[in-house]
Order: structure tokens, then C-alpha cells, then sequence
């Protein structure tokens, strides 16, 4: 809403404050201001000058010399290259040193040696168009005309009335009172303790004994969304172009002039805050206005020539045969006001926000008068705009405005009442306030107060509660006056819960191990599972999918965050990063079966690496992320399912009841090349739920060893597809208790052992809690793990 | 004899003196068993009586001087030897370390641990909730029903007609009043999503966090209280705050925040242009509604909530200029901080 500070003074005197003043208070008080500007401040020296004589300039064909009466006693000479000048016009003259739009600087010179001391101006010079003001003077000198006679040598910005600043506020949708001058007039008057006057609107009518019935009747057919609908006629119209003033006052709210039966509805809309509508009454079928649902599929061209095929939830403003208006929201071509137009019918109504709402959103067609409509208007003020209409016309002469009003009020709300609770106010906002103060407050914001009862004026749609008093009453008094002290209240226990604290630590676990945490968007493209080679059939591709998305590639919320972990590491080996190591825990998405149900949310740990790294490194950084959650008993099996994975380098994490933890391995190379990626890199993809949900408990203490351990060396020579997990675990098994561990301490292939076949060497520690072993013990144990892995595995020790 | 045994300690002692002298050998060829001084005393039979304790005593007297400077020739050597080496141990130490890799924290998590924290030292918890939501705890229990205009300040990404991606972390508020019954403190922070196309200032996913307190007798106060106290935390003990009346559907008086500039202290620079404050936060009194339909007795509870944008305070906190520097993960940027 930009506001015309001259227009706010029509009903509350705030020009002694200054303009900054007057912003920073409004938007204390609660209308927001974003900005203002100050109009012609562009504009210096530039005075109203009547040419009192016009010669040919002695060396040129096309200048002539004027003698220009400024208001002063000598007149001052100007040489101009204007045709349209003639002696007596009035001008708008430039005096040195002057200045003008676009940083011009007119100062005193010769054209072909004769003294030229200014400039005559154009529009265009003083930053105008023919919007701005009346006339034909596009092309040349603008010719003010004998009404300015009188004014002679004064500023050019207070006949053009520049001298205004324009405010811009930006009016929360809970305050559409506000978006009219005299909204935020009675606003400016509250907030600056100054008399706020609403003249009430007269209109004297034409007389002639005519009356609005013989011209109109109105029927609402749908109270429930139609509260009121009132109207007037006005004949013998003469359509013309508005008045400079009321042009200034429109321009300086960002409104083009149009002729003056558009402009009155467009100014009373912006002074009232109630949208009007004016349509040709000679374009109506017959005289009755019904409003009421459109016909299922009827058509309906708007005043912007749109057609729109309408359903039967939206209303309209109907003649006998057709649709004239979309109800607030635009009118139609059929009825539009144009030069030849005679009879005017004045609309002002009152409809349901959400329905005027709702029709705009179908139609594409939001205007300034829904989106006023939507955020719920006075019924009461409907009658008052339109007589205000009407008294401009009358005003402007712009057509006979006939007696009588039409007004139909099927559906009147009842007033809000609410008790004054002096105390609780004050104890909810933590003030000390008296009552009052308090009743002051809101009579000046034209709440009734009759005892403790409090009753909101009708345009106050958003007061319902104790809580709109209390905001009423501080908004003035001042948010910034509420004391900051300490807050006093039971005590909570705050903190994070264990899974949260989880998280935490695995950040600083992973941060330790030398991976960056990533961030990535929870939606991409459905062929980001193509990249990652995900099978056809996968249950996986089905994903929440987004019905307005920005675009493909943010259309479906992941299903893994592999994907997005990918063009991550793609883009760092694009940028030529080294030794790229990341990590993301972000959730995945899984849609529920029965689609009226939220989908299952899932959080995941993701890693990616390139560079200085291998398969086992990625391994390493899985046990310890297991081993801070205290899961020991997890089990890494080879898997080659998975296509987004090189198939012999790909490993599932397995916990001891069975549940898959994750799976890590090195990107399939046709995967790699999905991304650009041309280098070895490798991913995990860990459940990240999963794994806190197999945390071990609270750690025990296992008391440190007293005696010393044995060791005992094998190697093996076995067949390549043999794994190592596959010794450790049978020997561990086979030694019994003894067992500390089994470590995997050489692998050697070559040609004495042959082709296909590797040697492993393992040691294994043993150790007994209560005393040191025997070198008999320690054979036996020996002898028995060399059984085991002959019998078991057909494997005999390497000689 | 006694000449010997003068002519064997000078020489010895000459001897040892030298550089690089080989104490071991010395050693042996004065004082070992074939040594020049045992056959000096090996030949002591042949003396007299009386001179042989004057011989031998001048004798063992030679014998413990050698010994003595070997001694100390040796424990000379021995630092000389321990100079050399450290000597051609010396690094260059300007060269450059070795660190090991270390992973860096992203920005907006940084932030985010940082906002948790300060409000888990007043005793909130963090409370989650799912991102794909119901329309009805995004918008309708929050007094935001369908067709209200506010719902247009919120373009809002859609599942089905009653889902949606979660345009703000209030409707974990709605969520926690659902369950838990006053006193309530938490924390909500995460992911929320808008339909806003990807510009240098704006993202179709961000992060919020979210705060709601509801107890018996909370005030607008206490909610001042509670922010000044955050923002001096977050910003500086320096920091102040100021309130402006707004408008928000779930809180009722609804304000919108700013803190002093933590870059000039408020006289106005290029971070806060020239206001010399910044706009930071959304907050507000509990809109009764939004307690009833939680099932919290407006009559009897009151709370206050507030919303803030963590990439917002990550950008301010940092100067990054372009939000999407935060999604495209570059490791030039994350290891920046």
C-alpha cells in the first residue's frame, strides 16, 4: 500500500512530523513501512512563466527568443527550439541554476549567441507522461492554460502538487482496513495522539424526481457468500479525463489514470479500502442485477479480455441473460465503461473472502480487488464508499447522480464484544498498565466501551479474543517498553535425547576420521535412480512425488541419498578437489502403502570418498562408526547384487540378529562413469536408525590382563576364493576360549605357491584369565585349530 | 723408576688429551694387564724395601690421574658425540606439517549446534517431526484454514491434497502440545521446503528453527526475556533487541524481531545497510486457537513461539552471499569452517 502523505492529510494533520519520524512510529505501532520517497526531489527551480513576447531568433531558423514573466519584476529571456509556444502561453520555465529528472542541471548560456537564461520544459523533462496530467503535449512545450493565471512564478511542483512524499507499507493480511487511507489515517492519528476526521460523504443527487428504481433492482441469490450489495446510477454521464489532483493522488499510489468514472472507483477503493465497480447500465439485458453461482461451464470474457469457463462455486454479478462481473474480482468486457458511455451503474459490495479467493486462484486472475476481497471486508463500509462515489462524481461533474441507493443486506454479522480483563492483559504481556489507559487506547482505535465490554468496530474483522486487546493496547504503548528481566517458570529439563546426542558424536567421529558433512536437497529426479543403476524393479524407485514441483529434477523426495552424494563428489572432482571425503546424515523417504498416510522417514548415514583411499579404509571408517554405537558382533559379507557397486568390491553389513546395517564398496565403474566421475570412489550407505537401534548399552569395564598372552603363527595356502573371515572365523571357533583374537598378519601369492592360490598368515593370541599358559596348552589349542581347518575347510598349514 | 713412571704419565696424559684420542686402546696400553704401567709395577720386586711403597703409591697415584682422564676425556667425547648428532639431526621446521585429514562441520550445522545449545542451557528439548506432513498440522491447527490468505506468503510443495512438504517446523509445535502436557519447552530445528526457484538469496528447501514454550502464567515478557537472552548468546553480550508488531496466524500479539548489528554495534554498516539492525526472528504469544486445538486449555496455559532461519544467521554469521554456496558442497568452501 503506498500512501499519499497530502492524501492522509485530508483526515489527520501529522505535516509537522518528519517523514522518517513519521515511518519509524507507524511501523512501532504496527504498519510496517518499507520505504518512502519524496516526490519532485528531483525537480528544483522550475516556476510556472506566462511568455509575454516571441521573436524569431536572428540566426536561426527554428529558435525563438521568449520574454518570460516569472512572477518577478523583470522578465527573464529564454531562447527555446519548442514550436508549440505561442505569445501568452503558460510554461513551465527552468530558471538557473535548475534542476530537473535524470540529474540534469539547466544553468544560464547562449544558443548562437543570444542569452538564453533557462529552459522552457516538456513533460517528458519533468519525469511526466500523459498519464499525469491532461492535455496533448507530448511532443512539445507543456501549455499550461489560462486556469494557471493566476499562478505565475510559483513552483512548478505545487501546480503539478509534487510537493507529497509517498509511503510504502507493507499491511499484514489481518489488517485489509489498512490498506485504505483513512485506515492508516486512523492509525497515524492513534499512534501520534492527533484528532483523526472522517467526513461523512454527501451526495445531493440530480432532483429531478427520478429514481434508482427505475433504473435497477438487485437480488442476491447467495447470501452465503454475497453479505451486502448496495448501488447507485448516475446518468448523463460525461466520461473524461480526471482532474490533475485526483491523477497526482492515484500516480503517487501506483495507479493509472483512466477517465473519471475508472479513476472514482479506483480512488474510493484506495481511500475506503472497498473495491468498487462501475459498469454501462446500457449494456445491461434489462434492469435486475442478480447475484449469483455461475451456470456450471458458463463463459465469461473479463475486462482484459480473458476468456474464463466458469464452475458452478464462483459468483457473479448478473444481468437477465448473462454474467457482467466475476463478484470481486474483475468485470467483464461486456459492460466495460468507454468514452460513449452514458449511464453508470456504482457497485459496492460485500463478498466472502474465501470464495472471492478461491474463484481468483481457478480463473489465474488475482487482482487488487480479490485479493482486498479475500482478506475479508467491513459490510458496513460498502455504503459509505459508495456515496463517496457518488459525491466525486457529483465533484468532478462527471454525470447526475440519481436519488435513492440500492441496498441489499441479507447477511449482517453480529459486533464482537469481549470483556475488558484489565489484569489478565496485564499479566499476559507482563506490564503494569492502568484500565484506563487501556480504554484509551482502543476508543482512539474506535472500539465502544460501555463498562467492562469492550465492542471492536465492524472493520476490525481480526479482533476475537483477549489476545487482539492485548496487542492493541501494546502495539501502542510500545513492544520495546515490555521490560526484557528473566523469565520465571518451572523448570525443564532441556537437552538432547540419546539418539540426537548419537548423532552428535557420530558428526565428530566422522569429522575425526577426515570426512566433511554435506548437505544436500531431500527431492530429486526420478533418473537420478537410473544413474545410480538401480534395478528396474526396485522397490526403491517407488518415491513420494511431488505434485507442483519447481521442476524434474526436484520432483520426487529420495529414496537413498546416494544419488545426491554423488553429483557432490562429481562436482568436487570437477573442480579438480583431492582426496574428497564426505558425509550426509539426512532422511530418506519411504511412501506408505495407503497414500492417505504419512510416508516413513528414515535417517541415513551416507559417505562418498575419492582419492588417497581404498576399499579397506572405507571399511575402517564402518567399524568405527559401529564401534562408537558398541556393536561388536556385526558381520561384513561380500554381496555383488548391487549395480551401483563394483560387484567384487561390495560388502553388506550384517548385525548379529540379522538386520542389515548398510552396505559400502567401490562404485560399480559404470556408475562412476554415470557421473563423470573418472577415478576410483567409493560410498557407504549406512541406516543410520538401524544402527543406533543396535547400540550396545552402557559400557563394563573388563578388568586388564594379568598374565601374559602366547601367540601362535599359521600360514595357510588355500584357494583364492577363500576369505579370510572364513579362517578367523573357524579358527577362532575351533580354539575355544583360549582365543583372544586372530589377526590377519600377511597375505603372499607367487609362483611357488601357484597359480590361483594365496598364502594366508594369521596369529592368534591366546590367554587365560588366571595364570600363564603352558607351552602344552598353548599346542593343544594349536592342534586343535590345525583339526578343524582340515576337517572343516581341507586346508593344511603351509610347509 | 720414578722417571719411568713421569715420562709414563706424561705421555698418557699427552695422549688422551688429543682429539679423537681412542680411550679404549689407551686404556689397555697404559692399564691393562700388559699394560706400560702394571709392568712398571710388575718390576717393583727388584726395589728396595723402603722404596717400594714410595713407588708403588707414586705408581697407583699415576694409575688413578690416567684413569681420571680418561674419565673425563671420555664423558667430553660423549657430548661432543651427542652435539654432532643433534647437530645433524636439525630439521627445517618452516617446512610444511603433515596434518592428518580432518573432516570439517558444514556452516549450517554449526549454526544449528549453536542455536541448540543456547536454548538446551534454558532447558529446552529438541523435539522432531516428519517433513512430509499433513496439511492439517502445517496449516489448519496452526489457525491457518484452508483458503487464508496467509497461505499464500507460504507457497507450499504438495503430496496429495492433505499432504505436503512442511513449509515451517511449527506443526512439530502442534505436535508436542498434542502429547505433552505443559510445562513445554523445546526446540524444533530442520528441514522445511517452499516453492521458491533457487536464486542467490533463496532456496526451495532451508532450514528453521523453532521454539515454543507453554506453561502457566508465561508472558510476552518472559518472551523478551527469552530472546534477549539467546541473542545475547548468539551475537554478543553487547546485543539488544527490538520488537515490531507483525502479524503471524498462530501467535497473537505476533511480532518480528531484529537484533543490534554484531558487525558495527548498530551504527549502521554494509551487513545491517545502515540500519544498524537485523531482522532475525519471527515470534509471538500462543494464538488461544492453536492451544485448543491442541487440547491446552487457553484459559488456563499460555506460551509464547519463535522461528528463525538458519541459513539466514549462517549467511550473516559467515558474509556467504549466494545460499547456494551451502548446497553445492564444494570442499573448497566446507573446509573454510
Amino acid at each position: 500500500m503506498n500512501l499519499s502523505m497530502n492524501w492522509l492529510s485530508d483526515f489527520v494533520d501529522v505535516k509537522d512530523v518528519d517523514i522518517k519520524a513519521f515511518c519509524d512510529r507507524m511501523t512501532d505501532t504496527g504498519s510496517k513501512v518499507e520505504g518512502y520517497e519524496i516526490l519532485g526531489k528531483d525537480i528544483e527551480n522550475v516556476k510556472v512563466a506566462r511568455i509575454v513576447s516571441l521573436e524569431k531568433h536572428p540566426d536561426s531558423d527554428h529558435l525563438q527568443i521568449c520574454q518570460m514573466d516569472i512572477g518577478t519584476s523583470e522578465n527573464v529571456q529564454i531562447v527555446t527550439g519548442a514550436q508549440n509556444v505561442f505569445e501568452g502561453a503558460i510554461v513551465p520555465a527552468a530558471i538557473p541554476v535548475a534542476k530537473l529528472p535524470g540529474d540534469v542541471t539547466i544553468k544560464a548560456g547562449k544558443l548562437r549567441g543570444v542569452p538564453s537564461n533557462g529552459m522552457l520544459c516538456s513533460f517528458g523533462e519533468l519525469g511526466l507522461d500523459a498519464h499525469d496530467c491532461p492535455g496533448e503535449f507530448a511532443d512539445g512545450i507543456w501549455i499550461l492554460g489560462e486556469e494557471y493565471a493566476d499562478r505565475i512564478g510559483e513552483d512548478i511542483r505545487d501546480v503539478m502538487m509534487l510537493n507529497d512524499a509517498v509511503v510504502e507499507f507493507e499491511i499484514t493480511s489481518n489488517r485489509p482496513d489498512c490498506l485504505s487511507v483513512i485506515g492508516l489515517a486512523r492509525e497515524a492519528g492513534v499512534s501520534f495522539d492527533r484528532p483523526f476526521t472522517l467526513p461523512t460523504p454527501s451526495v445531493k443527487g440530480c432532483g429531478d424526481g427520478d429514481k434508482v428504481e427505475n433504473h435497477l433492482s438487485v437480488k442476491i441469490d447467495c447470501p452465503d457468500v454475497c453479505y451486502r450489495y448496495t448501488g447507485r446510477v448516475v446518468k448523463n454521464v460525461r466520461v473524461a479525463p480526471s482532474p490533475m489532483w485526483l491523477r497526482r493522488r492515484l500516480r503517487a499510489a501506483g495507479v493509472r489514470p483512466i477517465n473519471n468514472i475508472v479513476d472514482i472507483t479506483n480512488y474510493v477503493m484506495l481511500e475506503y479500502g472497498q473495491p468498487m465497480h462501475a459498469f454501462d447500465a446500457a449494456c445491461l439485458d434489462g434492469s435486475a442485477i442478480t447475484v449469483r453461482y455461475a451456470a456450471q461451464g458458463e463463459q465469461f470474457r473479463s475486462l482484459d479480455d480473458q476468456d474464463h469457463t466458469l464452475d458452478a462455486s464462483m459468483m457473479v454479478i448478473a444481468d437477465d441473460k448473462k454474467a457482467v462481473a466475476l463478484a470481486g474480482v474483475m468485470g467483464g468486457a461486456n459492460s466495460e465503461i468507454t468514452e460513449g458511455t452514458t449511464k453508470v451503474v456504482f457497485e459496492s459490495a460485500s463478498f466472502n473472502g474465501a470464495s472471492v479467493r478461491v474463484t481468483a486462484k481457478k480463473n489465474g486472475m488475482r487482482t487488487e480487488s480479490s485479493s482486498r476481497f479475500e482478506k475479508g471486508l467491513d459490510p458496513e463500509n460498502a455504503m459509505a464508499a459508495l456515496q463517496r462515489a457518488c459525491e466525486l462524481v457529483e465533484l468532478l461533474g462527471a454525470g447526475d447522480v440519481v436519488d435513492g441507493t440500492i441496498d441489499v443486506y441479507p447477511t449482517k454479522s453480529d459486533p464482537v464484544i469481549l470483556p475488558l480483563e484489565v489484569e489478565r492483559i496485564n499479566r499476559f504481556l507482563g506490564v503494569d498498565l492502568s484500565a484506563d489507559y487501556m480504554k484509551d487506547v482502543l476508543r482512539r482505535l474506535d472500539f465502544t466501551i460501555e463498562g467492562d465490554m469492550v465492542t471492536a468496530p465492524s472493520f476490525r474483522i481480526d479482533i476475537t479474543c483477549m489476545n487482539d486487546l492485548a496487542e492493541e493496547i501494546i502495539r501502542i504503548y510500545g513492544y520495546n517498553e515490555i521490560p526484557t528481566g528473566n523469565m520465571c517458570a518451572e523448570a525443564t529439563r532441556g537437552g538432547r535425547t540419546e539418539k540426537q546426542s548419537f548423532e552428535v558424536a557420530l558428526e565428530q567421529v566422522m569429522y575425526g576420521m577426515g570426512y566433511s558433512q554435506i548437505h544436500t536437497f531431500s527431492f530429486i529426479s526420478p533418473k537420478f535412480y537410473d544413474k545410480i543403476r538401480m534395478p528396474e524393479d526396485s522397490a526403491l524407485r517407488r518415491s513420494v512425488t511431488i505434485l507442483n514441483p519447481l521442476g524434474e529434477d526436484t520432483s520426487v523426495m529420495r529414496t537413498t541419498a546416494v544419488p545426491s552424494l554423488l553429483e557432490v563428489l562429481a562436482r568436487n572432482n570437477n573442480f579438480s578437489n583431492e582426496n574428497v571425503r564426505l558425509f550426509e546424515v539426512a532422511s530418506v523417504y519411504y511412501p506408505n502403502e495407503d497414500d492417505s498416510q504419512l510416508p516413513e522417514e528414515k535417517k541415513v548415514l551416507t559417505v562418498g570418498a575419492y582419492g588417497k583411499i581404498h576399499f579397506f579404509a572405507i571399511k575402517g571408517m564402518v567399524e568405527n562408526v559401529l564401534a562408537l554405537a558398541g556393536i561388536q558382533k556385526a558381520t561384513y559379507v561380500s554381496y555383488s547384487e548391487d549395480a551401483t557397486y563394483h560387484p567384487g568390491r561390495c560388502a553388506k553389513v550384517i548385525a548379529a540378529d540379522g538386520t542389515e546395517l548398510g552396505i559400502f564398496g567401490q562404485l560399480h565403474p559404470l556408475t562412476a562413469a554415470n557421473y563423470g566421475i573418472d577415478t576410483q570412489a567409493f560410498v557407504a550407505a549406512l541406516d543410520f536408525d538401524a544402527i543406533f537401534a543396535h547400540r550396545a548399552g552402557t559400557v563394563e569395564y573388563k578388568p586388564l590382563p594379568k598374565f601374559p598372552a602366547t601367540t601362535r603363527d599359521f600360514s595357510f595356502v588355500v584357494d583364492e576364493a577363500v576369505e579370510v573371515g572364513t579362517l578367523i572365523t573357524t579358527m577362532t571357533r575351533a580354539g575355544g576360549k583360549l582365543v583372544e583374537g586372530v589377526a590377519l598378519f600377511d597375505i603372499y601369492r607367487g609362483p611357488q605357491i601357484g597359480e590361483g592360490k594365496k598364502s594366508v598368515s594369521l596369529r592368534v593370541s591366546l590367554r587365560a584369565a588366571d595364570r600363564t599358559l603352558t607351552v602344552e596348552e598353548a599346542d593343544k589349542v594349536s592342534a586343535k585349530i590345525l583339526g578343524a581347518m582340515e576337517h572343516q575347510l581341507g586346508i593344511t598349514i603351509r610347509q | 723408576m720414578r722417571e719411568t713412571l713421569a715420562s709414563i704419565k706424561a705421555q698418557a696424559m699427552k695422549q688422551i688429551a688429543e682429539d679423537g684420542a681412542d680411550l679404549d686402546a689407551l686404556r689397555v696400553k697404559y692399564l691393562g694387564k700388559k699394560g706400560e704401567l702394571t709392568a712398571v709395577l710388575r718390576g717393583m720386586g727388584a726395589l728396595s724395601a723402603e722404596e717400594r711403597p714410595v713407588i708403588g703409591q707414586l705408581a697407583n697415584e699415576v694409575r688413578a690421574i690416567i684413569e681420571e682422564a680418561l674419565a673425563n676425556k671420555a664423558a667430553e667425547q660423549k657430548e661432543k658425540a651427542l652435539e654432532a648428532q643433534l647437530k645433524a639431526e636439525k630439521l627445517d621446521v618452516t617446512m610444511p606439517g603433515a596434518a592428518p585429514q580432518v573432516g570439517h562441520t558444514h556452516p549450517l550445522t554449526l549454526v544449528q549446534r549453536d542455536l541448540e545449545n543456547i536454548f538446551i542451557g534454558m532447558g529446552y528439548a529438541i523435539a522432531e517431526g516428519p517433513e512430509v506432513e499433513y496439511d492439517y498440522y502445517n496449516f489448519q491447527a496452526l489457525n491457518i484454514p484452508e483458503n487464508h490468505p496467509a497461505r499464500d506468503t507460504q507457497d507450499t510443495f504438495y503430496i496429495t491434497d492433505n499432504i505436503l512438504l512442511r513449509s515451517q517446523t511449527s506443526p512439530v509445535q502442534a505436535r508436542v502440545m498434542e502429547v505433552q502436557k505443559p510445562p513445554i519447552r523445546i526446540i524444533s530445528p530442520g528441514r522445511v521446503y517452499r516453492s521458491d526457484a533457487m536464486d542467490s538469496t533463496h532456496s526451495p528447501l532451508f532450514h528453521q528453527l523453532e521454539g515454543l514454550a507453554v506453561d502457566k502464567g508465561i508472558t510476552m515478557a518472559d518472551l523478551r526475556a527469552t530472546l534477549s537472552t539467546f541473542a545475547q548468546a548468539m551475537f554478543g553480550e553487547e546485543t539488544k533487541i527490538r520488537f515490531r508488531p507483525h502479524h503471524f496466524p498462530f501467535t497473537e500479539p505476533s511480532a518480528e524481531v531484529d537484533v543490534s548489528c554484531f558487525a558495527c554495534g548498530g551504527k549502521g554498516c554494509r551487513l545491517c545497510k545502515g540500519e544498524g539492525w537485523i531482522e532475525i526472528l519471527g515470534a509471538g504469544m500462543v494464538h488461544p486457537n492453536v492451544l485448543r486445538n491442541c487440547g491446552i486449555d487457553p484459559e488456563v496455559y499460555s506460551g509464547f513461539a519463535f522461528g528463525l532461519g538458519v541459513e539466514r544467521i549462517a549467511m550473516l554469521k559467515y558474509h556467504i552471499d549466494d545460499i547456494r554456496l551451502l548446497y553445492e558442497n564444494d570442499v573448497r568452501f566446507l573446509s573454510q569452517f
